[in-house]
């Protein structure tokens, strides 16, 4: 079974990079970008194949490496 | 009684060499140099720097892989057990990863790099880092991070300023940190994490001694302890 985590800023943290993409599309002339937020996907192949136990051990995995659960968000995704 | 120190070395860490120099300058003692995967530490230590550098790589997050390398459990034991414990700019970005202090380093507000020499005002004299400064003391010393925009929610920067646990600010703030914050201490004043470097101002062959104050403030406390 595959995992997808996404990791990203919790709300409310300031999050310099999506500012700086957000500017970079205003300059290449997107307009009405009201806020740009970057994150990152980690892919994860598991031996695992029952998603319930699948999903308990990756949201363990964020707890304890994957996400900073101080200034970070996760969410977890199973694709069979 | 010489003081123990010891030095972690992780991986990516470069600024080992430049901490275990200023600890011998101030113990008298050359500290033990420990690998990261180690699961013990040597016994009778008073002291273990986490030093600067880019460890892993940087992967994931500044700090995270080390923070959950074998060595770190025998450090959170350590410090558990009242041990001293000085992480510097990497070493900081370790400690928060490892929980031992709160809050995280995040990108600078600039999204540039910098490597510079800083104004820092001390704002406690009430630890055994910063015993032999002057409270409201401005001291220069280098910068030199990527990630060193110190994130504290609305509460626990009220708790840090009510204990007392602001270390060092900065002057002039280059990367965003809350409340102009360089260095943070622990619940017991005895883990402080900082991102400038008092190790790289440590002797007049490197530009200034501002740095030195910190070394000798801990063989001090530490010897008589």
């Amino acid at each position: 079974m595959k995992a997808r985590v996404f990791v990203t800023l919790k709300q409310g943290v300031l999050d310099p990079q999506g500012e700086a993409v957000r500017h970079s599309l205003l300059a290449l002339g997107f307009d009405g970008i009201n806020s740009v937020r970057q994150g990152k996907v980690i892919e994860l192949d598991l031996a695992e194949d029952d998603a319930g136990r699948a999903e308990a051990v990756v949201r363990e995995m964020c707890e304890k490496l994957l996400a900073n659960t101080v200034i970070e968000d996760y969410r977890v995704e199973l694709m069979p | 009684m010489t003081v123990k120190a010891a030095v972690i070395v992780f991986p990516g860490s470069n600024c080992d060499r430049d901490l275990a120099v200023a600890f011998k300058d101030a113990t008298g003692r050359a500290p033990e140099m420990i690998w990261h995967k180690e699961t013990s530490l040597p016994a009778g230590l008073d002291v273990i720097g986490i030093p600067g550098g880019f460890s892993f790589g940087d992967y994931l997050r500044c700090g995270a892989i080390a923070a959950r390398s074998p060595i770190m459990r025998a450090v959170a034991d350590f410090a558990a057990r009242g041990g001293h414990v000085l992480g510097i700019c990497n070493g900081f970005q370790v400690l928060t990863e490892t929980g031992l202090l709160p809050g995280a380093l995040m990108r600078n507000a600039g999204l540039k790099f910098i490597c510079k020499d800083v104004d820092l005002t001390v704002r406690t004299t009430d630890s055994a880092f910063t015993a032999a400064y002057e409270k409201g003391q401005h001291i220069r010393i280098p910068v030199a991070h990527h990630d060193g925009n110190y994130l504290a929610d609305a509460e626990l920067l009220k708790r840090l300023r009510g204990e007392d646990r602001i270390a060092f600010t900065y002057d002039d703030n280059p990367n965003g940190s809350v409340a102009d914050i360089a260095g943070i201490l622990s619940e017991n004043r005895r883990v402080l994490g900082m991102m400038p470097h008092p190790e790289r101002m440590n002797d007049a062959t490197l530009g200034g001694r501002d740095g030195a104050p910190l070394f000798h403030s801990l063989a001090k406390a530490l010897v008589s302890a």
